[in-house]
């Protein structure tokens, strides 16, 4: 603060939103408000560092490839990205219910990075600078007694001043980087920190935490043995991330990745020198995600397994690095060696880049709404890490919405919300804004309450019609979704209305797949329930069905198939959305609600749900108080 | 907070006339609909004007149940502005409970406490002065939910339930984990495992189903306790009540040294029977604080059995007995009719001049097995003509526990029968899930973070 004080303020852009960070969020954020139509400046510590990778060199992956398909039936980036730059790709979970296929694929980290800085580069409206934040300025809206946003001021002094600010700052706040006792003072990689903005944000009355993260070494392919490892190959068939890619353009040459173990030798060295590990001496301060345990930690709590899988994994087709996956530590280096070196293949390993665990400030991110505005303020959004999740999809996420909202708030429009049964990124922010987290948030496929409804395979039926009311979607590609879902309806209704009788033919088609005779004739869904029979196996005894699209057949397939399953869900929303549409007033004084338990009023007060459904889902509200609560408005709004 | 069809019975929990179950919800009249039958078993209630009532049966699947009338008021003119059915039957507490439970079957839920006046209320049915009785009534739930949750079952419950979600937890998070992390961790041959968990569960629960079903496991009905000095006979009567050997029967004074419980079903009449260490003046520690814990009983008690032995004259210990049931409706047995009595009826008579019709005096003998049969007669009067009843929260209480249990068990059997259809390992989990948070319920806990945190500690994910 003391050294900025001498920096002479000089206005040096006038715009609309200022966004701080270029990472995952960040680029979401400002290409929605950009495309928007929003005058944006994004700020990053380094340009060559905008979309940057600096842990796994892939995308997507259990529930995170959900959130990036999400993305892109909204009209983010990282879909279309990744599919320009993967290297290798997979459909994860194929053998299991289609609510949990994922997709994952392999980047090639520089192109990745590359690609992302182009689409910035070229996008009408938005500013890139090279710059460290450190100051949001404020005044006081006399209306509403908030804070209201009126610019940045950077490191040179220079001030932006703008109408919203979306923070997407990442492990970049006060960063600190532990490799044992070797402690650097750097953002990940050893990008420059951004040690000034923490200062102000708790100035403004912002709750700030710590929490910390890792990552394992890079090591120079040519030390490596292959051999002894395990070829992990990606899909014959390739299925694109994003709606908008065709099918036929994402069919390449794809690179392997390669399956390890570690031994009772590996996790020796590690016993032998948990004292130098910078998290079990205690040095770090930070909490760390029991998600992404390091090697230290799975060691430790889970003694009794003799063995953990290592993944080693490309960086990139013009590189040698490659990524150790399961190994993330904090160990000195010399220990490192030893460590890895017990691997099998990693014998005579040479790392280029030690693992490390890294530091930094974020914030209590119930101090958002679930738009990601900042209580109390009007036009501070934020997204990402800096709001205490972990991972690239789910910082996308956050930014995209953010930046939405962002947008939305200078256009002086409602919000962009998603709720729990519409998406992953619902669950996504509601978690973080109304639950109390206490670790960095990975998303996973069983937070989602509804994820039978919530597939990769319809994200774009779910999402697309938020996209294109908010400006992002185009009409031709609304269009689009409007006709695949009367497809997929008419379809379902034809299957479940058409007879197929117990004649010869279809008693021979049965049992040549293995499946039980007829007796009475049935619907062709009826036969489509069956496990063994599928839509495309069906044609045989179907003639007379017209040609239909692969993405409309599957969805014809899933209906069916999951139909009661489907429907429960289905049920289960409708009972939530009731109590998610009664709203609570801004205004609502809790004080004035007698007969809540006092645990309850506070937690009321603090979070200002803004639904019956959202308050409900606060720890330390009982249904007695939802109750109570529902009475209360009544009246409340009986009186008006 | 669901507005779904919720139901009750309306009228007080006794032995009289007619009872009424009330249904409220949108499903009110198909609920009704599934379980009624007309005389000539063709009409439709859904088919029925608004205001209606219909004379008919109720059936549990192909099982009679009881002779009704069914009452139809469609919304919004009912008391709760919703759709509203009332089937008037034959009082009687296990027919009422046995529509009720039929009626719990066919898609409704059991009401909490206030609701029908709640959701009257919420429909602007009803004016604010009367929705502030509502509120106390809501408030007093969180007490209620915990006191009838965790008190009103015994320690061995709450431990088989903990137990059953334990396992059950356990099955989700290694499924959760390994759909996270299908690298890390593989599912290969695991639905046969689980398999047998879900029979074993399903073995265990049907067992405590049925117990609830004998009421073994349910502390409803008319609280009763045995009081009477040492050795005057009270556990020989709990066990003749009871049919078995419960109690410890010795001819050393001072055995039943605490409290024993137990459930009887009296002709439909349920009762909570108390058997108590025998009060005297002690300076035993141990049965001291047995005779205090049998003081506390006796003032909490619907009734009191008095046992006196009439072959010793009453003394001090006897007065503090009567002390302590005056103002409690109590018959007093003078027992031990076989042996040579210096107590006579007319003699405890002069003792409780002031309240006659408060109590009933018997001559019993447990060994020779008579006076039992007048004992229960007294009991039946009493209750029929309305002089005791019984706590009904507790009653809806029990049920409430009954339905979360086969709701968990019917999800368990959806779990069996996902397996045999071979579906995907991740629908396994979703009735997984539910069953846990119904077997939840019945010990008041909600589900949170409770699968994340066990994925986290049992199973190492990640890179």
């Amino acid at each position: 603060m003391s050294e900025l004080q001498n920096r002479k303020k000089t206005i040096i852009d006038k715009v609309d939103v200022c966004v701080v960070g270029a990472g995952h969020a960040g680029c979401e954020a400002a290409l929605a408000c950009a495309r928007l139509g929003l005058k944006t400046v994004i700020f990053t510590v380094s340009v060559d560092s905008i979309a940057l990778m600096p842990c796994n060199p892939n995308i997507g992956g259990s529930s995170k490839g959900h959130l990036v398909r999400e993305l892109d039936a909204l009209g983010g980036e990282m879909g279309k990205n990744i599919d320009k730059t993967f290297i290798q790709s997979k459909m994860l979970n194929v053998s299991k219910g289609p609510a949990v296929h994922s997709l994952r694929a392999q980047a090639d980290k520089a192109d990745y990075s590359r690609e992302m800085r182009k689409v910035l580069e070229n996008q009408e409206n938005l500013i890139i600078k090279q710059a460290e934040v450190c100051e949001i300025l404020t005044d006081i809206n006399e209306e509403t007694g908030k804070k209201r946003i009126i610019g940045v001021q950077i490191f040179t002094g220079g001030v932006y001043e703008c109408k919203a600010v979306v923070l997407c700052t990442g492990t970049y706040l006060r960063a600190r980087c532990l490799c044992g006792e070797a402690i650097t003072y750097t953002g990940p990689n050893g990008l420059q920190a951004a040690n000034h903005l923490t200062e102000c944000l708790t100035n403004l009355g912002i709750e700030m935490r710590r929490f910390k993260t890792g990552t394992p070494a890079r090591m120079d392919k040519r030390s490596i043995d292959f051999s002894k490892m395990e070829e992990q190959f990606g899909d014959e068939k390739i299925v694109p991330f994003s709606f908008s890619t065709n099918p036929d353009d994402v069919q390449i040459d794809q690179v392997s990745c390669y399956l390890t173990y570690t031994n009772e030798k590996t996790h020796e060295i590690i016993r032998n020198n948990l004292d130098r590990s910078p998290i079990y001496a205690g040095v770090i301060e930070g909490t760390g995600p029991r998600y992404c345990p390091s090697i230290e930690d799975k060691v430790v709590k889970f003694a009794d397994k003799e063995r953990h899988q290592v993944f080693i994994e490309p960086e990139g087709l013009h590189t040698n690095e490659m990524y150790v996956g399961g190994m993330s530590s904090s160990l000195p280096e010399d220990v490192q060696l030893q460590m890895y070196r017990t691997v099998p293949g990693l014998e005579n390993c040479q790392i280029v880049r030690n693992a490390y665990a890294i530091e930094y400030d974020c914030i209590n991110p119930n101090q958002l709404y679930a738009s990601l505005a900042f209580k109390g303020f009007d036009g501070l959004f934020a997204g990402g890490q800096f709001n205490g999740s972990s991972g690239y999809e789910e910082a996308a996420a956050q930014g995209l919405v953010a930046g939405i909202n962002a947008a939305m708030f200078v256009k002086n429009k409602e919000p962009m919300i998603i709720d729990r049964s519409e998406g992953y990124i619902g669950v996504l922010i509601d978690d973080l804004v109304t639950k109390e987290n206490f670790e960095p948030y990975r998303m996973m496929t069983s937070r989602s309450e509804y994820r039978l409804l919530l597939r990769q395979d319809n994200a774009d039926l779910r999402l697309r019609k938020k996209g294109y009311e908010v400006g992002l979607i185009s009409q031709e590609q609304y269009d689009y979704v409007c006709l695949k879902e009367k497809l997929i309806a008419e379809e379902v209704e034809r299957l479940q209305n058409t007879k197929i009788g117990a004649n010869k033919k279809v008693q021979e088609f049965l049992s040549k797949h293995d499946s039980a005779s007829l007796k009475t004739a049935v619907t062709l869904a009826e036969l489509l329930c069956r496990p063994e029979l599928s839509y495309e196996l069906l044609s045989e005894i179907d003639p007379d069905r017209k040609p239909l699209s692969d993405d409309v057949i599957e969805q014809v397939n899933i209906n069916i198939k999951y139909d009661g399953y489907i429907k429960r869900q289905i049920k289960q929303v409708e009972t939530f959305r009731k109590i998610e549409n009664k709203k609570i007033p801004k205004d609502i004084d809790y004080d004035d609600v007698s007969s809540l338990r006092l645990e309850a009023r506070a937690k009321l007060k603090s979070f200002q749900p803004v639904s019956v459904g959202q308050a409900s889902r606060i720890s330390g509200v009982s249904p007695a108080d939802i109750s109570v609560l529902l009475i209360y408005l009544e009246t409340y709004y009986q009186k008006k | 907070m669901k507005t779904d069809t919720i139901a009750a019975i309306a009228t007080a929990m006794s032995n009289s006339g007619i009872g009424v179950i009330r249904i409220s919800g949108e499903e009110a009249v198909e609920i009704a609909d599934k379980i009624y039958r007309s005389k000539n078993g063709k009409k439709k209630l859904s088919s029925q004007k608004t205001h209606t009532i219909h004379y008919g049966y109720i059936y549990d699947e192909d099982l009679l149940i009881d002779e009704v009338m069914v009452l139809i008021m469609r919304a919004p003119h009912s008391f709760t502005a919703e759709d509203t059915v009332e089937i008037d039957c034959h009082g009687g507490m296990l027919v009422m409970n046995k529509i009720l439970e039929t009626v719990i079957k066919n898609g409704a839920r059991i009401a909490e406490p206030g609701e029908f006046t709640k959701r009257a209320f919420l429909n602007g049915r009803i004016d604010l002065t009367k929705a502030e009785a509502v509120m106390d009534l809501i408030e007093s739930q969180n007490d209620y939910a915990l006191k009838s949750s965790i008190d009103q079952l015994k320690g061995s419950v709450y431990g088989k339930i903990t137990s059953f979600r334990n396992k059950i937890i356990h099955e989700i998070a290694f499924i959760e984990s390994a759909l996270d992390d299908p690298e890390h961790i593989s599912l290969d041959g695991y639905p046969n495992e689980l398999m047998q968990t879900i029979d074993q569960l399903l073995d265990e629960m049907n067992r405590m189903l049925i117990s609830f079903q004998n009421g073994k496991v349910l502390k409803e009905g008319i609280k009763t306790v045995i009081l009477g000095k040492p050795n005057a006979g009270k556990s020989s009567l709990l066990n003749k009540l009871l049919g078995e050997e419960k109690a410890i029967v010795t001819e050393i004074a001072g055995t039943t040294r605490d409290v024993l419980e137990q459930y009887i079903n009296l002709d439909g009449i349920g009762i909570h029977i108390i058997d108590t260490a025998g009060i005297r003046e002690t300076e035993d520690i141990v049965e001291k604080i047995g005779v205090d814990r049998a003081m506390k009983q006796a003032q909490e008690a619907d009734l009191i059995l008095y046992v006196v032995d009439s072959s010793k004259p009453l003394d001090e210990d006897d007065y503090s007995i009567m002390e302590l049931m005056s103002s409690k409706r109590f018959i007093i047995l003078l027992n031990k009719s076989d042996l040579n009595t210096v107590v006579s009826i007319e003699d405890l008579e002069n003792l409780c001049k002031d309240d006659k019709d408060h109590y009933v005096i018997i001559q019993t003998s447990m060994k020779d097995e008579t006076g039992i049969d007048q004992l229960e007669d007294a009991i039946k009067k009493y209750f029929i003509s309305g002089k005791i009843d019984f706590n009904n929260e507790a009653n809806i209480t029990n049920i409430r526990h009954k339905e979360a249990l086969s709701d968990a068990y019917e999800s368990l059997k959806l779990v069996k029968k996902s397996i045999e259809d071979e579906m995907p390992e991740d629908f396994l989990s979703i009735d997984l899930m539910n069953a846990y948070s119904s077997l939840g319920k019945i010990i008041g806990q909600e589900v949170e973070d409770d699968l994340v945190n066990e994925i986290f500690s049992k199973f190492c994910m990640g890179k």
